[in-house]
Order: structure tokens, then C-alpha cells, then sequence
């Protein structure tokens, strides 16, 4: 017991005695670090270290959030991040502190635990001198008769039938039952911090092992798993390439169900969506096997070292763009990034086989419709009456760098734009297979027809079954460890009657009635004896007062 | 396959209901402020009368929450799914939990005393629900299509109920053992003393508070792992230290070192009672703070 080292330990000693040394000081580190007190200063520390990775957007989490964070407070932003508020998790401090509070979990649990094995086989604590002192004592006399001689050997069936571990003492005049249950409390705690250790290690190497993957796909497309198939990847430290199997997936068709009410009653909730289904076909790399499977948000696909799930979607307009001999020199469906729940959504396309480059930024409205101020904006989100409005620029596209660039972002710094805006060109509007004029000659450009995208990730963490099954057992470790009680009880004979007490290890709601029921099945009244009962000190006992 | 039918007309009616069990809360909250008050005063009549007020409250309570019950489970028929998808419907179904908690805990301990304090809490929920919190019925974000929002959330809901009325008792046994509280001259501090004479002896207090900490930390720790496993399904991975998540992890943290704090010498009574009060103020704040101003995945408050 970490606790009642410490109140066996007395500082002031050591620190006058001169042959302290380094020994002696690591020693006392030692024992403050695995001090009960210790491990809850660092347990509060832990939860305020939690709280600022709340106030500031994190890296991990949101990295838009902190790169919007950065522009919006230019002076401040690199004060915080250099204290690593935006990664807090993984920061320094952070770190510090959970090290420590697990350096302190292990130098406690696992003297703890030799204990407690050690504890397990021996036999109950012999009966104290003073059982008045207990919490719950109850002394019975009987009257006239003399008590029973077999009062000890019952007391004894009596609370061994109850689970308790039992040792007689003494002879049959003077002697007493020494009784001890709940090891299981004990068990339960040893098991729960043990457990925490497990969930710990599990995390860190399975993060290690992970890998996510993001790739967005048009309907009819499809993408093979290696990682020149995804358009973002993130590798654990110890990820290797090897641990993506190869397969492809194809996505036939992607669906979505919003909220209608014919009758208009609940216009609040009209448009929200309601279902997501991107339907896939999979081949199998090695075996060429076939398959055909739903994803669905919550219901991810089980692939071979990996789920595949579904975490965003929006409409891919198909466009395409001829020069003015006629010639096509930009076509496909495009993923336009969503803005709002009726999907107004944002795409950007950049032409470059052309001899003068353009790139054009543009809106779709899947039901479009006209605010008050002329602005187009969408009224609902299934494409009802479908309609894109274009921005034409021209000028260095900045993909000649080599660079990878956003795609869903023109960087128009080194651009003119010649229609839309104040260009003096209105901005082009085109509804569903309408074909219009670009300006300055470019050509023109259709709206071929309407497809839907989804955003797939393709994630695999093999810590994580592991993590689940440490937390489940920290789950059982601390619900026995905080419901079962541990209790000793003691029976002795006395001159003219017995005395029963008892003392609880933690919170005991029951420790006096237990007192009181043993009494009774001992001495039931009608023999006629006679029970003093001492007014119970509080039946929780602190630990250390062990 | 729009198969989810929305009642609004059943909604409103279900807004009224509740609002009904405001009212009768309200009275309930009366009996027993009065109750208490008379309980303390220094008139041996006065105090005389008191526990036939205390059994008008009672009965009040119990009437309150069942119509309170009813508004519920009207919310969750006209929305075709349980009543806990939005902070409107958490509050009435969480407030629910609580009253009823505490109706069930009576008939095994004498816990009346801290009626007036779930009344008058139940009471200011459901006002505050009532009006910054009140959304129409909705459908479900495919995200919460899951039947863990049935068990993570109704789960954290019990909980939240357990640490409750265990910051409840501890808030109790803090005024009791304050030292302004016991040495005061002013007259209203006075009276708060003979009120606080009234409730359970300081030792007691702080068992009871202990045992409903112990179960509401037990249903937390299930919160947070039924969380992990849901967020494994729904956003592909298990822990991201999402806003919500964090706040989680915090209360889960706060509620170990109560419990630390309990078995260790120097930190029971006061400390570790004020300790259960901070955890109870993280989940207020996890609740409204974190649900309405700041960013995450978990954004289903259903306001603007
Ligand atoms: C990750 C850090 C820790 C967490 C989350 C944690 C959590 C808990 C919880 C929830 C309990 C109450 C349930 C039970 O008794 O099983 C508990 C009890 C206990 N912990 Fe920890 N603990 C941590 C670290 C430590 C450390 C470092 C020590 C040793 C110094 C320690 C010693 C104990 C002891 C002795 C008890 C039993 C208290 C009693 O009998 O009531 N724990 N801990």
C-alpha cells in the first residue's frame, strides 16, 4: 500500500541523518512520486492540462481552425504556438504530466499487487486485543445461561457461508473467529490500474501502426489502395507500405435522402439530410475477387487491414470547355466542395492545355434561387433546378512550380480576371445542358449533366481492439473494486456473553447491520440475552489509517 | 426512403405538457422552500405544521414528474425516436432521470431534504429548455443514426443525474461545515443554520454523496469507452480530442480524483467534497458552454 509506506515514512528523519547520499534522495523521489497524494495532484493536473486543447483549435482535430487562428491573430498565434497550445496532446507538458502520473501508477500498483498476492494466501489477520475501537462493535451477554461452547465453531460456518475466510484462535472459553471478505475489492483496483497501463501502451503502439487515408471519388470512378491512390495520406511512426493491400474500390453510385414535408409544417427541418449511401464495387488485388457493398455513415465497409468510411459527399457538375476552333481542351466531373447545408458548394478549374492558361471559380446551386440583394444563393439541397455560375481569370496558374496545389483553390494572386466581379464582363450562368460563351475568345463552356461525389477514408488502427478490451477490463476492475465490500469481522467469547465488531476497507453502507445480523443468528432474543451496542465511529475508514 | 414521419402538431402538444409540470414543479418547490423555513423556525407551532407541508410537496414532486414523463415521451413519439438528440430534449429527458432518481432513492433513504433542491433545479431546467433551448422536432443527422445514441447517451444522462444529487449532498455538507455558516451573527445566516441542522449529520452527508459519485463515475467510464466505439463507426476513428471528447476525458479525470481524494489522508471532508462540486461544474459547462459556443463534431445542440 502506497499510502501506508508513506505513513511509515518520515521525511524529516532522513533529511537530518548525513549518510542520506543520492541513494537516499532517489529513494525519497521515489516514494513521492508514488504517494497517494502525488497521484492526485497530477490526476488534477492532467484534467487542467485538458482544458486549453479545447479553447484553441488543434492541429490534429482542426487544421483549418488553426490556420484560420493564425491569419485572424498574426501577433499572438506564435506566442501560443510556442508553447504548443495547438498541440497540446502531444506537447511537451502534456506529456510530462502523464508520464509522471503513470511512472507513479506503476511504483504503486505493482509493489501493490506482490502484496496482495502475498495477502491471498494467507490466512485473516488475528483478532485485535480492542475490539471496541472498531466502527461497528456489538457486545451480547446472556442472561443465566452460560453462552454455548459451540457458539465459535457456528459463527464460524455461519461467515464462511458468507464468503468469508475464516480462522479460528484460541480455545473455546477465550478464544474468537477472525473473518475477512472482498480480496475482489482489492482485485478489482489492482485490475483496473493495471488495465490503464494496458490502454495506454495500446494506444501508443497501435497510433504507431495506424494509417488514415482520404480520397474523394466521383461517381463511376474508382481508386486503387496503394498511396498514390489517396489524396491525403497520414502514416503512424511505424507504418509501412506493405500494410496496404491491394484492392480498389469503385464507386457506382452515391445517394442521398433529405427531408421532405409536403404539408410545410416543419420547415425548420426541411432539407436536412437523412441518409447517405455510396454504393461500391471491390476487387480484391490478389484473388481478383468481386464484391458489391453499401457504406453508409456508422456503417463502414470492412476491408482487408482497414474500414472504409464514408465522411462527405456533394455534387460534381460535368463541364466541358472548347477553344474557339472548337477543339475540347478541358471535360469531366469536377467535386465542388459544399458551403452550406443546401449545398451552394464552391470548384475551381484550372485549364492549362491551352497556349494562354485560365482558371475559373465557380458556384453551383443544386435548387437555385435569388436574394433580395441579386446574389444567387441555393433554396434546397436535391438538385431541383440546378444552375453554375462561373468567374473567369486569367494569367499564371502557379502549377508550373511543381508544387502540389489545392484543388479546390485558385490562387489568384498573379491573375486578372476578365469576367465576373468589376472585371466589367458579367460572370456566366449556365443552367443544366446549356452551353455559353467564355470572354477574350476563350470558347465556350457546357454544363453536360450532374454527378455526385463522396469523400472515402480508409482508416486502420490495430491498437484499437486492444484498447477496448483494456478499458473494458479497467470497466469491470473499478465497478467490483468500488461495489464489492471488503470487510473484516471478528467474533470472541467473553466472560459472560460474546462481542462482535467489525471495520470496512473504503465506503461500507451496511458494516453495522452486518453487526447486528450475526448477533441475532448467534443469540436470537428469545434465549433472552442482551445487547449493547456502541455508537459507531464513521465506517469509512481512510486508507492510510490501515 | 424518407421513412421518418415528424409530428409537429404532437410536438407542440408535448411543449404544453412540460410546461404543465413547470407549473406543478413550481408549487412543489414552494411546499418545500416553506417547509423548510418553518422547519426552522424558533416557534414550536410553526414547526408543528411542517411535515404536512412536506407531504404536499412530495406528492406535488410526483405529480410534477409524471406529467413531466409524459411531455417526454410525447416529444420522443412525435419524432419517431427517443427524446435525446438535441440539448432541449437532453434537458427534459435529463431532468426526468434526476426527479426520478431521486423519487426511487427515497423509498430506500430519507434523502427529503434535498427535495427543494431538485425541485427548484427541475424547475430551472426545464425554464431555461423551455426557452433558449426549444427546437422543433427534427430527424436525425445520419451521423446519430445509431443505436449508441440510445446507450452512450442515456447512459451519460444517467450519470449526469447520479453526480447530481451527489453534488447536491455535497454542496449541503460544504455549507454545513463552512465556518462563516457556524460562526455568523447575521440573521439570515441564522436561519440557513437551523435549516442546515435539519439535514443528515455532516459524516452522513458525505457518505451519501460519496455512493452516488461511485455510481455516476462507474456509468461515466461507460459513457467514454460507448463514446470511443461510436466514434469508431461514425468518424473512423476512436479518440480524435474532439471538444466533447476532451471535456469527457476532463470530468472522467476530475470524478478519479474525488475518488483519490477519498482515500487520501488530508484530502476527504471538504476538499474532496468541493472536488465533487467541480466535477458537477465541468458537466454544466461540458453541457451548455461547450454545446453552444465552442467547435467540434459534436455540434447537435439543433441551434443556430
Ligand atoms: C492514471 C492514473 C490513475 C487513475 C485514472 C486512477 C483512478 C482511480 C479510481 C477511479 C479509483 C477508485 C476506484 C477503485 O478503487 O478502483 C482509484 C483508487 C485507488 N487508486 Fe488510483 N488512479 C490512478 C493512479 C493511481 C496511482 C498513481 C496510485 C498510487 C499512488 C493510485 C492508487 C489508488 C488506490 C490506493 C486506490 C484505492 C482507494 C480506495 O481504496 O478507495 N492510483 N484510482
Amino acid at each position: 500500500m502506497p499510502s501506508s509506506q508513506q505513513s511509515r515514512f518520515d521525511p524529516s528523519e532522513e533529511i537530518i541523518s548525513p549518510a542520506i547520499g543520492l541513494k537516499g534522495w532517489l529513494r525519497w523521489i521515489w516514494r513521492q512520486l508514488t504517494s497517494m497524494r502525488t497521484a492526485l495532484i497530477l490526476l488534477l493536473l492532467l484534467a487542467a492540462a485538458a482544458v486549453p486543447g479545447s479553447v484553441f483549435p488543434q492541429r490534429s482535430a482542426d487544421p483549418n481552425g488553426v490556420t484560420a487562428y493564425f491569419k485572424a491573430n498574426p501577433v499572438l498565434a506564435p506566442a501560443l504556438d510556442a508553447i504548443q497550445l495547438f498541440d497540446v496532446y502531444t506537447s511537451a507538458w502534456f506529456s510530462a504530466i502523464y508520464i509522471l502520473l503513470f511512472a507513479s501508477l506503476i511504483g504503486c500498483v505493482v509493489p501493490r499487487t506482490a502484496a496482495h498476492a502475498r495477502a491471498l494466501r494467507l490466512p485473516p489477520v488475528e483478532t485485535p486485543r480492542n475490539l471496541k475501537r472498531m466502527p461497528a462493535y456489538l457486545a451480547v451477554e446472556w442472561s443465566g445461561k452460560k453462552s454455548p461452547d459451540a457458539l465459535l465453531g457456528k459463527a464460524q460456518k455461519l461467515l464462511k457461508k458468507q464468503g468469508y475466510r475464516t480462522l479460528l484462535a484460541g480455545d473455546s472459553a477465550t478464544g474468537s473467529v477472525s473473518a475477512e471478505r472482498g480480496y475482489l475489492r482489492e482485485t478489482g483496483n489492482l485490475v483496473f490500474h493495471l488495465s490503464l497501463i494496458g490502454v495506454l501502451i495500446a494506444v501508443g503502439v497501435g497510433g504507431g501502426l495506424s494509417y488514415s487515408g482520404q480520397r474523394v471519388l466521383v461517381e463511376g470512378e474508382s481508386f486503387v489502395n496503394n498511396l498514390a491512390g489517396y489524396d491525403s495520406f497520414s502514416p503512424g511512426t511505424f507504418f509501412k507500405e506493405d500494410q496496404l493491400v491491394p484492392y480498389s474500390v469503385r464507386l457506382d453510385k452515391f445517394e442521398v435522402d433529405f427531408y421532405r414535408d409536403e404539408t410545410l409544417k416543419n420547415k425548420a427541418n426541411t432539407g436536412t439530410p437523412t441518409d447517405f449511401r455510396a454504393f461500391v464495387s471491390t476487387t480484391l488485388g490478389a484473388t481478383g475477387e468481386q464484391a458489391k457493398a453499401k457504406i453508409r455513415v456508422n456503417e463502414p465497409l470492412a476491408m482487408p487491414n482497414g474500414n472504409i468510411y464514408l465522411t462527405g459527399n456533394g455534387y460534381a457538375p460535368s463541364i466541358t470547355i472548347r477553344d474557339a476552333a472548337g477543339q475540347v481542351v478541358y471535360s469531366g466531373s469536377t467535386p465542388y466542395l459544399p458551403q452550406d447545408a443546401n449545398y451552394t458548394s464552391l470548384g475551381v478549374i484550372k485549364v492549362t492545355d491551352v497556349p494562354k492558361q485560365y482558371g475559373i471559380i465557380s458556384f453551383f446551386y443544386p435548387t437555385v434561387g435569388t436574394l433580395e440583394s441579386g446574389a444567387l444563393t441555393s433554396l434546397y439541397p436535391d438538385p431541383a433546378l440546378p444552375m453554375l455560375s462561373m468567374n473567369v481569370y486569367e494569367g499564371d496558374l502557379g502549377i508550373n512550380g511543381g508544387e502540389p496545389k489545392n484543388v479546390f483553390a485558385l490562387d489568384i494572386k498573379n491573375m486578372k480576371q476578365v469576367a465576373g466581379g468589376k472585371s466589367g464582363v458579367k460572370g456566366l450562368r449556365l443552367q443544366l445542358g446549356e452551353t455559353v460563351k467564355l470572354p477574350n475568345d476563350l470558347g465556350t463552356v457546357t454544363f453536360d449533366g450532374l454527378k455526385r461525389f463522396s469523400s472515402l477514408d480508409v482508416s486502420h488502427n490495430p491498437g484499437g481492439i486492444w484498447v477496448l478490451i483494456f478499458a473494458l477490463l479497467a470497466l469491470a476492475g473499478v465497478t467490483t473494486s468500488l461495489l464489492v465490500p471488503r470487510r473484516r469481522v471478528w467474533v470472541r467469547r467473553t466472560e459472560t456473553g460474546f462481542e462482535l465488531a467489525a471495520l470496512a476497507r473504503g465506503d461500507d453502507p451496511v458494516l453495522e447491520k452486518v453487526v447486528a445480523d450475526l448477533a441475532a443468528e448467534l443469540a436470537p432474543n428469545k434465549k433472552g440475552s442482551k445487547k449493547v451496542a456502541k455508537t459507531a465511529a464513521s465506517p469509512k475508514q481512510k486508507v492510510a489509517d490501515e | 426512403m424518407n421513412s421518418i414521419t415528424l409530428n409537429a402538431d404532437l410536438a407542440a402538444v408535448s411543449r404544453l405538457v412540460v410546461e404543465g409540470a413547470m407549473l406543478v414543479y413550481t408549487f412543489a418547490f414552494l411546499a418545500f422552500a416553506l417547509h423548510l423555513s418553518q422547519l426552522a423556525s424558533t416557534k414550536k407551532s410553526v414547526r408543528a405544521g411542517a411535515s404536512r407541508l412536506e407531504r404536499v410537496g412530495i406528492a406535488m414532486l410526483i405529480l410534477a414528474a409524471t406529467i413531466h414523463g409524459v411531455g417526454m415521451v410525447l416529444r420522443g413519439i412525435s419524432a419517431s425516436r427517443v427524446p435525446w438528440a438535441n440539448m432541449y430534449e437532453f434537458s427534459i429527458t435529463g431532468s426526468f432521470i434526476v426527479v426520478f432518481i431521486f423519487l426511487l432513492a427515497l423509498t430506500i433513504k430519507d434523502i427529503r431534504l434535498i427535495a427543494t433542491f431538485v425541485a427548484g433545479f427541475n424547475l430551472l431546467i426545464l425554464g431555461v429548455a423551455d426557452t433558449v433551448f426549444y427546437v422543433e422536432v427534427k430527424s436525425l443527422m445520419p451521423a446519430l443514426q445509431s443505436y449508441w445514441l440510445v446507450i452512450h447517451v442515456l447512459v451519460a444522462v444517467l450519470a449526469t443525474s447520479f453526480f447530481n444529487i451527489a453534488a447536491a449532498l455535497s454542496i449541503a455538507y460544504l455549507f454545513k461545515t463552512a465556518n462563516w455558516v457556524k460562526s455568523s451573527k447575521a440573521k439570515l445566516v441564522g436561519t440557513l443554520r437551523r435549516v442546515l441542522a435539519l439535514f443528515p449529520k455532516e459524516e452522513k452527508l458525505e457518505r451519501m454523496a460519496y455512493r452516488f459519485n461511485i455510481i455516476g463515475f462507474i456509468l461515466w467510464t461507460f459513457t467514454l469507452i460507448a463514446g470511443a466505439i461510436w466514434a469508431e463507426r461514425a468518424w473512423h476513428r476512436y479518440w480524435g480530442w474532439d471538444t466533447k471528447e476532451v471535456w469527457t476525458f476532463i470530468i472522467w479525470t476530475i470524478y478519479a480524483g474525488y475518488l483519490h481524494a477519498n482515500a487520501t489522508r488530508g484530502w476527504g471532508g471538504k476538499r474532496s467534497a468541493w472536488l465533487g462540486v467541480i466535477g458537477f461544474v465541468a458537466i454544466l459547462f461540458n453541457f451548455t458552454i461547450v454545446n453552444l459556443f465552442f467547435k467540434g463534431l459534436h455540434v447537435y445542440s439543433g441551434l443556430k
